[in-house]
């Protein structure tokens, strides 16, 4: 960050930060911002975090605000959601969200219920993040999606970032919330590089909770993806630009609360939607999204019924060759795109 | 005739009960533990007495509600083990915190809840404690954590309390309860060795009422001796009928985590005399003589008394008025709770987020729009 801030005052508008750094450099300056944030988790201190998402922040905070735990996420899950009872703003990290199950009562009956348990006398201020989704070749238990578990709960914000905006933006507006925020990110997406403007790099930068983006603008068809999908929605979109169709790409960036908003305004213009997730399709986020524009306005503007492109209906295989067709291809968009358009 | 008494007595608090407890405190782990002599002052003894028959009376009326169905759901009522509850705070201050499970009532009481709004909660009106939202197991004080449903997720909870605590730097500690049903549960062994690892401020506390819901002690447990189970944790059992055990207890083990030395296990040997809850007689598992042996020998309100009177520390009429004058608050209580309103509907989708702005909730059918306030 000390970087950024040199080349900001030398004139440079832009930097180029990797999600990871992005991540980092938003729990970095959150740490320093307010006391009480402090993070907690498997491997976060003295390895500089699993992924090294937290690297350098054990060495600049101390044991008293990283704190590596044992591997009993059921009870540093509680312990965290404790602290965060009692005043304490902590960031609890799960080395994957594959390992949240087995601390998802702390998450939902202990975080997620409380403020309305309690009518409105006990908030918790906690953010518990990880990376989501299917990896490369960590196979079926280690490979799982969680953005339709817990978008399912009220209580929860839900969010999942694709780039370094987000991922910034995003983490910051969640430490800075008061109320329980499940952060999904992604292990592929961590070494991409996106460029960040100037505006973005500033210490008060936050993307709102509960608001998508529309990362391009089209006529002909809405795609509504999440984290990683969004990438492949945008290129899928350059290959159909080519044949003429134009798609309008919507970043949800929050899985809960979903912003139904900028959905239906979208498929109001293009008359068609197909969703786009890593997750597995039955009860995910995408059968929510085409629920929702049945239930509202945009039903009437579609020109054919809405679609899901989603993960493969199994536990994830472990060979390559299983792997890629487990996974949402971009050709699997292309060919989704093309059916809904009668192409 | 009220007879001159004592400021200040000395009290032995040794109490001999057959098949149950001890005759002393029992260490693990300790080279010493509490002393076995309690100092019992008349103002203690008379708050003690009026609180524990506060908790008995509040119970009784909770039971007595339930059966009429105007209080619904799950009911766990703690009649019988008013000694911990009162023990407990009596060793502690109310800037100390505590977290507990479901058989909360009487811990909301003692962490300054009133029995207006703990009764009001428990019929779901809108002047209880958690404005109806909650109900018996949800409720909620400055620094009393509730009442928590899920068995022993509340052991962790009151660890992260303890890590505020301590990162804050506040000298506070934190007393987490937790049954013998629960003491098995492997969250709280995770939390032991986190506790003691980071050398938290925090007091285990297994209240051993000998039951966990159906299954007994000895059926549910490879060891019983729930005050080792820590393990590497030092721990001690003492007779949870008598609140001054417990009280001296719990200023010994908060002695013990103030001076930093972290974590330490009290095991309370206790009895409810109602079942599980409300829908439990509580006898299928269990013999009516013994229940009614715990009462005539161990009751914690009687040993109270008892003690009171035989060093004239109080009269009979004095105790009297007491009773009288909790009755009056019971009755007092239930009739608030009886005939104060339900929560409006409005109320049906506030609180799901702090600090926010309104937003719309999706009601049961897609045209239903309700909003959530924080």
């Amino acid at each position: 960050l000390q970087v950024c801030a040199f080349l900001l005052r030398s004139g440079f508008t832009e930097m180029v930060v990797n999600v990871r750094d992005a991540l980092n450099q938003a729990m970095d300056e959150e740490l320093e911002r307010d006391e009480r944030v402090f993070l907690l988790g498997e491997e976060v201190a003295q390895y500089d975090g699993a992924y090294k998402v937290s690297r350098g922040l054990w060495k600049k905070y101390g044991d008293k605000r990283i704190i590596d735990t044992p591997i009993t996420e059921m009870g540093f899950a509680g312990i965290a959601v404790g602290a965060a009872f009692a005043g304490l703003r902590p960031i609890c990290e799960f080395m994957t969200w594959n390992f949240s199950m087995q601390a998802i009562d702390q998450v939902i009956n202990s975080a997620a219920k409380t403020y309305y348990m309690s009518a409105g006398a006990q908030p918790v201020p906690i953010v518990f993040r990880g990376p989501n989704g299917s990896s490369a070749g960590v196979a079926a238990q280690h490979s799982q999606c969680f953005a339709a578990w817990y978008g399912h709960c009220p209580g929860l914000k839900v969010v999942s970032p694709w780039n370094s905006e987000d991922a910034r933006g995003l983490l910051k507006a969640a430490i800075r919330d008061d109320n329980p925020v499940v952060f999904l990110e992604n292990e592929l997406m961590y070494g991409v590089p996106f460029d960040l403007s100037e505006d973005v790099l500033q210490k008060d930068f936050v993307v709102p909770i509960g608001k998508a983006k529309v990362e391009r603008r089209g006529t002909h068809i809405t795609l509504v993806s999440h984290s990683r999908c969004v990438g492949f929605c945008l290129d899928a979109a350059s290959v159909l630009a080519k044949e003429g169709v134009e798609c309008e790409v919507v970043n949800l960036r929050t899985i809960r609360p979903l912003d139904v908003d900028t959905i239906e305004a979208s498929v109001m213009k293009t008359g068609h939607l197909v969703t786009v997730e890593g997750g597995w399709p039955q009860y995910g986020v995408g059968a929510e999204i085409c629920a929702r524009v049945m239930e509202g306005p945009a039903f009437n503007y579609l020109d054919a019924p809405a679609v899901r492109v989603t993960g493969v209906d199994i536990p994830m295989p472990y060979a390559k060759i299983l792997e890629d067709h487990s996974v949402p291809q971009i050709k699997d968009i292309i060919f989704s795109v093309k059916k809904v358009l009668n192409m | 005739t009220l007879l001159p008494s004592p400021l200040l007595i000395m009290v032995a608090s040794s109490r001999s009960y057959a098949d149950f407890t001890p005759e002393k405190v029992d260490l693990h782990r300790l080279e010493e533990g509490p002393p076995l002599t309690a100092t019992l002052t008349r103002e203690e003894g008379l708050k003690y007495y009026r609180t524990m028959q506060t908790i008995r009376r509040m119970e009784l009326k909770a039971d007595q509600l339930y059966k009429q169905k105007i209080i619904r759901g799950f009911c766990h009522l703690y009649d019988g083990q008013e000694a911990c509850a009162v023990g407990i705070e009596g060793g502690i201050t109310l800037s100390d915190h505590l977290i507990t499970a479901y058989r909360a009532h009487g811990y909301t009481l003692t962490r300054g809840g009133t029995v207006r709004e703990i009764m009001a909660e428990l019929t779901g009106r809108r002047g209880g404690i958690a404005k109806g939202k909650g109900g018996s197991m949800h409720m909620y004080t400055k620094n009393f954590y509730g009442g928590n449903g899920i068995v022993g997720a509340q052991v962790p909870l009151g660890a992260g309390v303890a890590l505020a605590c301590k990162y804050l730097g506040n000298d506070q500690l934190c007393v987490s309860l937790y049954g013998d049903g629960a003491a098995n549960q492997g969250q709280i062994f995770e939390t032991y060795n986190m506790s003691s690892l980071w050398k938290l401020p925090i007091i285990f506390i297994c209240e051993n009422n000998q039951y966990g819901m159906g299954t007994s002690v000895e059926r549910s447990s490879a060891s019983t001796e729930y005050y080792k189970r820590g393990d590497y944790i030092p721990g001690l059992r003492v007779d949870g009928m008598d609140v001054l055990c417990v009280r001296e207890a719990t200023k010994f083990a908060a002695d013990h985590c103030r001076s930093g030395k972290g974590p330490i296990l009290m095991e309370l040997q206790t009895y409810r005399y109602h079942g599980h809850s409300m829908s439990d007689p509580g006898v299928s598992y269990r013999t009516r003589e013994e229940i009614q042996e715990v009462r005539s020998k161990s009751d914690p309100i009687s040993m109270l008394k008892d003690r009171m009177l035989s060093n004239n520390m109080a009269s009979i009429e004095e105790l009297k008025e007491i009773d009288i004058a909790v009755r009056k608050e019971i009755e007092d209580a239930a009739q608030f709770a009886t005939t104060d309103p339900e929560p409006p509907l409005d109320d049906l989708c506030s609180h799901i987020f702090a600090n926010d702005q309104p937003f719309e909730v999706r009601g049961a059918t897609p045209w239903t729009k309700l909003t959530s306030t924080s």
